[in-house]
């Protein structure tokens, strides 16, 4: 049911800029006011979401361990799964952020015979890693659209990306590997019972809302070879506030961008935030070292004790009867 | 199955049936299956008088197979309203109850899932269950669009759904190593029991020992005379097996170390034999120590019921320290015992500026890694022994053992002690082998009873809980002939037994420094026969040669 909603939910976005742009010709509503009004919902949004963590505090340090703590000298220590250091934290991040270490680790559990075997399954790693990675890239190339001149690293980008061209002439290869990462999360969702009955709507939408944001990409650069200075003159106006929608792009180009702006408005009220939650996650970002620098926790209140006068008061006859050391005598 | 067997009994339950895991979820969505209360995977409710002597509200009689849980009539508020105060106070619930994507990375990795198939034991699903109506009642998408973003309105089921699967969760943090977000589902099971308690919803099998921990020192309840008693007992136990005569010192002002080691050590066997290996262990090696009365309990039931009970209860341990005027204190073998003393004590109940960094009055080495909190692990201490070489050992005492170690939840996903137990192991025993690598070190499974689970009330769900920990040891057991279990930590020595007893049988359980006192060579030992337990040393063969 939730995959159903959240593909006529994608498909209601593109019928509206269908019968927004060609029906009722709202340039200004696709081509203006909603990237802007986008953008300042994904900035605002993801601040306050950011600001909000931060905001409060982290009582424990609670990193989980995964290797070998510093102790003995002579016992080596993990110094990244376990890091005692501010520099193996970062290094711990750094793994966790740009290579998915934990993913990494991922096992598939299987019960056959009464025996259970713990196989090694870096499917979703890797289509996690592929996913993220094209993503980047395909952004980056995009910056064509955003900078004059259009810096090298840019250009390089698009031009290793053609090298690996599989014979298409125009393909570029992220956007492929872009089109297959998504699509495996998504078949992999639906595949799999278990992983369909933990599903939400809003797990299948960002999934559907990135097909679609990559299929019209695709048929706007190979297919129908959009106006790029065009293209390219309407999002410079936008970044420069002197917007001025184009008529010359057709109704894709407006589909394309009114998928990313739903995208941008999308983020910053979802899980896609786990983006900048990865780095505020108290048991990755914190040095496991907790015996040897004291963690301070701001709202340390004061608890009822139960003190050990109190003990030796209820227990004093007895503690005398047994020869055991009193502070004081009755 | 006999007639006259019941849901707490192992007896009850058969491997094969167990074995028959059913994987596919109901039919039903999951918001929409009810909870099915069923005796041997719950443990009965929380007796008043314990709940009143802690101070906590609204103790009451209930049960929960009962239709009416007599809640508050303000439940609902009381409930949002401790929400609210848990994300103000920790960023990890905030962040947690956010960024999951439901992955699925940590569904198959939790030892209930694995050994029972309950969907709602996919850590990401018990975490579902209080993360909808975070998402109801703290969330603007939540408020607007209610189940189409996984949000439902809190109901009276949903607190029964909640006492139901937050207590088939033993926070033992393996979902947490696989979650690319690091997203602990122990934490937000601490966090969903806080909320339960304030509607005064707890098990007695936690409870019972916090109150007496509170009261007495421990969560046994043992009183002063009790423990003096108990331990004078190990003593003797001792003398007549190694025909060595070890003091038995407690409450002793001035001592250099104050021991602290979880309760169960004293009472139930097999931990009793590890206890009797420390005072053997310390006695052997002149170690001027004391044991206490007031902090007789290592281990904190505290930490499965909410973090300022924990921190309550740890207090003790400080006060007591400061009180005896220790240098440095050493804990003993527990599991969640180190969870706490390694991640919350010194930020509770620190700092501890009164003490010294350890340093062991044998080697000189000095503890560094312990420099602010004065605490270290029995394993690092003895590791470091024998590392010196201050131990005679005779590790072919241990030969008709043939061993496998036991990582412990939260000395390896809480503390990362993972090598120096092993060492200990092996150099007092000559047959050591590993269970497959991803049951062990940071990927280690749950003994199935920890979090305050392992009480025989909840046999079912320790059982299945309790497969794939059994099953590695069933390995190992038919691979190289291993017979014994070796954990540090006393919940283990409990739970692991029963454990064993089903999916293993043939496999005991131990403790490290039970295995390091049978080898130890002791300075006017006499003909060293028996081991702690009273067997023979070297097994079958020695007994009749
Ligand atoms: S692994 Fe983490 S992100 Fe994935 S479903 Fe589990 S808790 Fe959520
Ligand atoms: S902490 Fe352990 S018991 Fe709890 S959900 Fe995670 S794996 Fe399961």
């Amino acid at each position: 049911m939730g995959i159903l909603v959240s593909f006529l939910a994608v498909v209601a976005l593109f019928l509206s800029v269908l019968v927004g742009i060609d029906s009722l010709g709202l340039r200004w509503l696709f081509g203006v006011a909603v990237p802007y009004a986008a953008a300042a919902l994904f900035l605002g949004g993801f601040l306050v979401r950011v600001l909000g963590w931060a905001r409060s505090p982290v009582p424990f340090a609670i990193p989980t361990t995964c290797g070998q703590q510093k102790s003995l000298p002579w016992i080596k220590s993990a110094s990244i799964e376990n890091p005692s250091t501010t520099l193996g934290v970062i290094a711990r991040m750094a793994l966790e952020v740009f290579a998915f270490r934990s993913l990494f680790r991922n096992t598939k559990t299987e019960l056959r015979d009464g025996r259970l075997s713990y196989a090694s399954n870096k499917w979703l790693w890797a289509a996690g890693l592929a996913f993220h990675y094209s993503f980047l890239v395909i952004l980056l190339r995009h910056l064509r659209f955003f900078m004059e001149p259009i810096p090298g690293f840019v250009l390089a980008l698009t031009t290793v990306d053609g090298f690996l061209q599989l014979g298409l002439p125009v393909v570029l290869t992220t956007s492929l590997i872009f089109v297959g990462a998504v699509t495996f999360l998504l078949v992999r969702r639906v595949a799999s019972p278990q992983l369909r009955y933990i599903s939400l709507p809003t797990d299948y939408f960002p999934l559907f809302l990135l097909l679609a944001i990559g299929a019209s990409g695709l048929w706007l650069r190979h297919v129908t070879k959009i106006d790029v200075p065009a293209a390219k003159a309407m999002v410079m106006g936008l970044l420069q506030l002197s917007p001025k929608p184009a008529e010359s792009l057709g109704t894709l180009f407006y589909a394309h961008l009114f998928f990313v702006s739903t995208l941008l408005v999308y983020f910053p009220f979802s899980k896609l935030m786990h983006m900048a939650g990865v780095f505020l996650s108290p048991t990755r970002n914190l040095a496991a070292n907790t015996r040897e620098v004291r963690h301070v926790n701001p709202w340390n209140h004061p608890v009822a004790l139960h003190t050990y006068d109190e003990y030796e008061e209820e227990f004093r006859e007895r503690m005398r009867d047994a020869g055991l050391p009193l502070e004081k005598e009755s | 199955m006999s007639e006259d067997l019941k849901p707490d009994q192992l007896e009850y339950y058969k491997q094969e049936s167990l074995l028959k895991v059913d994987y596919r979820p109901p039919a039903t969505d999951w918001m929409q299956t009810p909870t099915a209360m069923r005796p041997g995977a719950f443990i009965y409710s929380a007796k008043p008088k314990n709940i009143e002597y802690i101070d906590f509200p609204n103790a009451r009689n209930w049960a929960p197979i009962d239709e009416d849980w007599k809640l508050p009539t303000n439940w609902k508020e009381i409930v949002i309203q401790g929400i609210r105060e848990r994300l103000d106070k920790y960023r990890s619930f905030k962040v947690f109850m956010d960024i999951c994507v439901r992955c699925g990375a940590c569904a198959d990795k939790c030892h209930f899932y694995i050994g029972g198939g309950d969907p709602k034991n996919m850590p990401v699903l018990r975490a579902e269950l209080l993360r909808s109506i975070y998402r109801n009642d703290f969330t603007t998408a939540g408020k607007l669009l209610g189940r189409m973003v996984g949000a439902r309105p809190l109901t009276i089921d949903v607190i029964k759904e909640w006492f139901f699967y937050f207590y088939q969760c033993t926070e033992c943090r393996r979902c947490s190593v696989f979650c690319p977000y690091g997203i602990d589902t122990a934490e937000i099971t601490m966090m969903a029991r806080e909320l339960l308690h304030l509607l005064g919803i707890g098990v007695n099998w936690i409870m019972e020992p916090v109150a007496s921990c509170y009261r007495t020192g421990n969560h046994l309840g043992i009183q002063p005379h009790g423990l003096k008693d108990t331990l004078e007992f190990f003593a003797e136990d001792i003398e007549e097996v190694t025909g060595v005569k070890v003091e038995v010192p407690m409450n002793k002002k001035g001592a250099e170390v104050l021991f602290v080691t979880p309760s169960g050590d004293f009472l139930a066997d097999p931990g009793t034999y590890t206890a009797m290996g420390y005072m053997a262990l310390f006695h052997e090696i002149g170690l001027d120590y004391t044991f206490s009365t007031y902090a007789s309990e290592g281990g904190n039931f505290g930490l499965f019921t909410s973090a300022d009970m924990m921190k309550r209860l740890n207090s003790k341990i400080y006060a007591e320290a400061k009180r005896l005027g220790v240098k440095w204190i050493m804990g003993g073998e527990c599991g969640h015992m180190w969870r706490v003393l390694h991640q919350y004590m010194d930020t509770m109940n620190g700092p501890a500026d009164f003490l010294e960094v350890p340093v062991s009055p044998m080697t000189g080495t000095r503890f560094e890694h312990a420099r602010s909190t004065k605490m270290i692990h029995i394993a690092e201490f003895t590791a470091d022994l024998i590392k010196h070489g201050k131990l005679k050992l005779d590790p072919s005492r241990n030969d008709c053992r043939r061993v496998t170690f036991h990582d412990s939840c939260n000395p390896s996903r809480a503390m990362g002690m993972l090598e120096e137990p092993r060492y200990v192991l092996k150099n007092v025993c000559r047959n050591f082998f590993e269970m497959p690598p991803n049951t062990i070190r940071e990927q280690t499974f749950c003994c199935g009873g920890g979090a305050g689970l392992g009480t025989d009330e909840n046999m079912e769900m320790r059982l299945r809980g309790g497969l794939p920990r059994g099953n590695a040891v069933r390995h190992v057991q038919e691979k190289h002939g291993v017979n014994q279990l070796a954990a540090c930590c006393a919940i283990d020595r409990a739970t692991l037994t029963t454990v064993c007893d089903f999916w293993a049988p043939g496999v005991k359980v131990t403790g490290i420094t039970e295995l390091v006192a049978n080898a130890l060579v002791m300075k006017g030992e006499g003909d060293r026969k028996l081991n702690f337990r009273k067997e023979p040393m070297r097994g079958e063969e020695d007994g009749h040669v």
